[in-house]
């Protein structure tokens, strides 16, 4: 019974960091239809800015909003440089861009920071916390916190504030949001600045339990997709869902075979997906264009 | 497809220069293109005249004998070249590699280079290029420094996949290799890899000492768990051949991802076992966050771990739950504990401070077998010059070598040339490494 | 004008590729000639890639599964039970041919994103099965001792031997997706690539022909994986994962989807540029390695399709286009988007 509790410990803490790097995913291809690759990248930047922000001695909540303002400067950069001036190309080109723009941010944390892992410290420290026996890292909380706080920040984001319904129009009808003024330039940026943040804030609760490298965009990256994908891609709760269901599939799997648990996730959710060829968790808002 | 002119030539100037870079130097022919080639058959008829020359194999052997006599003359470059897993998977490992390569190059050039066969002093020039940590990249490299920088010997790669990968390569061209990596399968069949050497220990080494250290403390019951790629799964690989014969046996036998970010799930499988000891086998960052979860969940038991943790990383990454662990590993992080009389201990401690000076940061177990390997070249090429065939039958020759890994022995037969005392218990205590026993 | 339906031009440049290919070995070094083997292999299975991707417009993620299916398949019979490379080869591309006809038909029911997730795990399965059937596939370690292709009867040494293998192969594959494209079959899978939708009003059988097409541009990437395997000796599970699925889309894309061509300008443009960074970086900035190239690479990606987002292919075009007749110049999209939808329409029928 503890054993249980203690992977569901386990998968919902995975799940959460995969659903706010999903988030990311989503608010980029909601607004603008790209798929954006270099979503890992701004988790990584998140946890190694907030790394090194603290070695160099800020105070944690300082360095973790540097490292999040960083993120989403980064992402400007990425949609500013990358992505406008090929407004209108395929969206394949635009996958191949933002994979480049991925690939030199990576470069770029190697040449800065090399190859050693960073630590940060937990933000409470203190031993587990005993929760019906399972013991609960208080960093996995801070974790399931930082989610949920993301996504109902950024519900509140999209329903009141004008940018937000702006962008909410862009995805739900590019063509249209522009005829009634709203500029894709803007939208656009604001939505890879979003996203930049957004993954910024993953890094940052990330990296006590598992410590800031420069290559752990990756893997994230790729984690990330898979849940937004599984959530329809343009539905933020859906991309929620669909993190938290990866995460407790790979926590779940583990015990009945450690070795086969990536490839048995992936059987699940490629038969999930062909019983429900529209997504599993609902449709989204639409896609929009750049 | 509108797009300012401004941003296109912003693009196209960093192409440009690159384009002009590429161009300009590569009209001029390499000086060292053809290389005078003594006999290949004078070399292996001379083993004769090993204790006069390395009866004091303290590492810079060369310097003793360059001030002894009054300066020599300087002859053309000799060069070595070099491949490592810079960036990619094995970075973490190959850079350290790459800057202690770098490090002593300089450090060879800065007392005028090496004294080679002709009593000139030909400086150093290393041609290091990185693989990407991919194997057909390998390939290539391989192919570039043997075609076009045309280099005697080649050190590398960080990886045994990406060192594997060029073995034929090698063979097939006759320059020697001197790897970085650990498998055993790089050097054995020797017959079959008459060209390719290796300076890490091989896993049967680690394992025997591991497994040995595990039965005397009377830990026979253990939960495993490793990393799943080829250095978790040559170690899973040995230490099942290995246990059995020590009457240990093997009560959990789990995997887990390089860059899983989570093992608490295996770690409470294993929770549930019997187990009085639990191996985790892997390097940092998937090293420490095990380490760490282990902590957490309350598991008691001695934990063991691989050579792969012997860098600080493991220690500022895991914390406190670092304290107690116990893994076999070269003598190189616990240098300053060693009795005065090892052999090993003033080169180890040597390479620590040089490394030190230069980055900022000790060194890693990696970067010493780099160190050897670098070392290793030079010895033989002293003897040989810069000839591969000569070179490889020098290789062959190398005896008592004082490296950091260990102390080398070639031979036709063994291309590894370490014995058990490369490998020695280290706990850790307070943070900080203890030799134990 | 044109033979077998295709262009004249398009075999001319053809010819032209095989004379500069047979040339070569006279003028550079065996270091070169290995880069073209790269380039040649890669092509091979990025051609491939095109025809899925670019013509009828089914992303996938996983394609350096197929690429490794069809090394391993190939290594291990060769390797392991000593059978022929002569027969080992034509087994692993057709068996890797038909697991993704078989894979195909349940997946291509997906599309879009779906399609590319799926994809994306069949790779993933795949990797995970090489590292954990360590008894056949010899694990994370891999496996040597793989046999190279026996053409020691030609009078050159092997690296020239393996060029010619590899191109006399890639050029054949390129001349039959050359051809493919400009039969009705072609149309067929640029209406799909149009719209799916549209496809099916019209009586194809969309499902089929997409399964087709994967199952042969698996069949690409499973030679190109089955030469790599006799040409490195060595197999380990490492080149066939993700990043290698991504790489390949990389290539196709830099080159241009729109045209086979496309895929192996790609191929030669991303190993060369591999190539001229990691010796032009050296020379420029003393003392760089490994971090800058993966900077300018990266740089370089995102200028390529920031500049040209429909690829280098369309460059040539253009560049081709001052004594070419434009009609024949034209890409499949903006030529064929009229009529390609009635023509595939009667092909159904």
């Amino acid at each position: 019974m503890s054993d249980a509790a203690q992977y569901l410990v386990t998968g919902l803490t995975l799940g959460s960091i995969y659903a706010l790097v999903a988030l990311g995913f989503v608010t980029v291809f909601s607004v603008t239809g790209v798929i954006n690759f270099a979503q890992g990248e701004f988790v990584m930047l998140g946890a190694m800015l907030a790394a090194q922000f603290v070695q160099v001695g800020a105070p944690l909540p300082l360095a973790a909003l540097l490292a999040v303002a960083g993120a989403a400067l980064v992402g400007a950069l990425v949609f500013e440089v990358g992505l406008r001036p090929a407004r209108g190309a395929s969206e394949l080109a635009m996958i191949i861009i933002t994979i480049g723009a991925s690939t030199a941010i990576r470069g770029a944390a190697l040449l800065a920071w090399g190859t050693d892992p960073r630590p940060l410290a937990a933000f409470t420290p203190g031993p587990p916390i005993e929760l019906a026996g399972a013991a609960v890292v208080r960093q996995s909380l801070w974790v399931l916190g930082a989610t949920a706080a993301v996504l109902v920040a950024l519900h509140l984001f999209f329903s009141t504030t004008a940018m937000g319904r702006a962008l909410r129009a862009c995805a739900v009808n590019a063509v249209a949001a522009r005829l009634v003024g709203i500029s894709p330039r803007h939208t656009g940026l604001a939505a890879f600045v979003l996203s930049g943040a957004v993954g910024a804030v993953a890094g940052v609760v990330l990296a006590p339990l598992s410590y800031a490298t420069y290559d752990m965009g990756l893997m994230l990256g790729l984690k990330g997709f898979v849940g937004a994908v599984l959530g329809g891609m343009a539905n933020p709760s859906g991309a929620v869902a669909g993190g938290l269901a990866l995460g407790l599939l790979e926590a779940f799997g583990t015990p009945i075979s450690s070795a086969y648990k990536d490839a048995a996730a992936f059987i699940v959710l490629i038969l999930a997906m062909l019983l429900r060829p529209g997504g599993l968790f609902g449709r989204g808002l639409g896609r929009g264009s750049l | 497809m509108v797009v300012r002119p401004v941003r296109q030539v912003i693009f196209l100037l960093p192409a440009l220069a690159l384009l002009l870079a590429a161009c300009a130097p590569a009209a001029a022919p390499s000086p060292t293109a053809a290389p005078a080639k003594p006999a290949a058959t004078a070399a292996p008829a001379k083993p004769a005249e090993k204790p006069a020359a390395t009866a004091a194999p303290a590492k810079p052997a060369p310097t003793a004998a360059a001030k002894a006599e009054e300066k020599p003359a300087t002859g053309e470059p000799y060069k070595i070249g070099a491949i490592f897993d810079i960036t990619g998977g094995g970075s973490s490992l190959g850079v350290p590699e790459r800057d202690t390569i770098k490090m002593l190059e300089a450090e060879v050039n800065a007392r005028g280079g090496i004294k080679g066969p002709d009593g000139k002093l030909h400086p150093v020039q290393v041609v290091l290029y990185d693989n990407q940590s991919q194997e057909s990249q390998s390939v290539l490299v391989a192919k570039r420094l043997i075609e076009e920088d045309k280099v005697p010997v080649i050190l590398g790669a960080t990886q045994s996949g990406t060192t594997l990968a060029m073995v034929d390569t090698i063979q097939k061209a006759q320059v020697p290799l001197i790897s970085a990596a650990a498998s055993i399968r790089i050097v054995e069949p020797v017959a079959e890899h008459k060209w390719v050497f290796k300076t890490p220990q091989s896993d049967v080494l680690i394992h025997s000492v591991l497994v040995e250290y595990l039965k005397a403390k009377g830990l026979t019951r253990v939960a495993w768990m490793s990393v799943n790629n080829a250095f978790g799964d040559s170690g899973r690989d040995e230490f099942q051949k290995a246990a059995p014969a020590a009457g240990i046996q093997i009560v959990a036998n789990e995997r887990f991802g390089a860059e899983d970010k989570d093992m608490s799930a295996q770690l409470t499988k294993i929770r549930g076992t019997d187990a009085n000891a639990l191996i985790i086998w892997a390097i940092p960052p998937a090293a420490s966050v095990a380490t760490k979860n282990a902590a957490d969940l309350g598991i008691k038991i001695p934990v063991f771990q691989s050579h792969g943790i012997g860098n600080q990383d493991f220690i500022t990454l895991a914390g406190p739950a670092a304290n107690g662990v116990v893994f076999p590993v070269g003598k190189l992080l616990v240098a300053d504990s060693l009795a005065d009389s090892d052999a090993q201990k003033k080169v180890l401690l040597d390479y620590t401070a040089a490394y030190q000076k230069a980055y900022g940061k000790g060194p890693t177990t990696f970067g010493g077998h780099a160190w050897d390997c670098f070392w290793i070249a030079v010895r033989a090429m002293e003897k040989a010059g810069p000839n591969p065939s000569a070179i490889r039958d020098q290789l062959e020759q190398i005896k008592d070598f004082v490296g950091i890994t260990g102390v080398f022995n070639f031979s036709p037969q063994d291309h590894n040339g370490l014995d058990r005392r490369a490998v020695t218990m280290v706990k850790i205590v307070d943070g900080k490494w203890k030799a134990t026993d | 004008m044109s033979w077998l339906g295709v262009p004249r031009r398009d075999w001319v440049i053809l010819a032209a590729v095989a004379v500069v290919v047979g040339a070569a070995p006279l003028a550079v070094s065996r270091y070169y000639l290995s880069i073209l083997v790269t380039v040649g292999v890669y092509g091979m299975a990025t051609v491939g890639l095109c025809l899925l991707a670019g013509y009828a417009r089914q992303i996938s993620l996983g394609h350096a599964a197929f690429y490794g299916l069809g090394a391993y398949a190939s290594g291990l019979l060769a390797a392991r039970w000593d059978w022929s490379p002569w027969i080992t080869i034509p087994v692993g591309v057709l068996g890797s041919g038909l697991v993704a006809w078989l894979l195909g038909r349940p997946v291509l029911r997906l599309s879009g994103h779906y399609l590319a997730m799926a994809t994306l795990g069949l790779g993933i399965v795949f990797q995970v099965a090489l590292n954990e059937l360590t008894e056949l596939t010899g694990g994370p370690s891999g496996f040597s001792g793989i046999p190279s292709v026996p053409l020691a009867w030609l009078p050159f040494n092997s690296e020239v031997r393996s060029l010619y293998l590899v191109w006399a192969l890639c050029l054949a594959l390129l001349g039959l997706a050359l051809w493919l494209v400009n039969t009705r079959i072609g149309r067929v899978l640029r209406a799909i690539g149009e719209s799916e939708l549209a496809a099916e009003l019209l009586g194809l059988d969309t499902a089929a022909w997409k399964v087709r097409v994967f199952a042969l541009s698996a069949a690409y990437a499973a030679l190109a994986g089955a030469l790599y395997a006799h040409y490195v000796t060595f197999l380990s599970p490492a080149p066939f994962g993700f990043m290698f699925s991504l790489e390949l889309l990389v290539m196709a894309t830099i080159g241009g989807l729109a045209s086979v061509w496309g895929g192996l300008l790609g191929a030669g443009i991303v190993v060369v540029l591999t190539e001229t960074l990691r010796s032009a970086l050296p020379k420029s900035l003393p003392g760089s390695s490994g971090e800058l190239e993966l900077i300018l690479f990266g740089l370089a990606l995102v200028a390529i399709m920031a500049l040209r987002p429909s690829g280098l292919a369309g460059l040539g075009r253009v560049l081709l286009g001052r004594w070419a007749p434009r009609a024949a110049l034209a890409t499949p999209t903006e030529a064929v988007e009229a009529e390609s939808v009635g023509e595939a329409a009667r092909v159904g029928s």
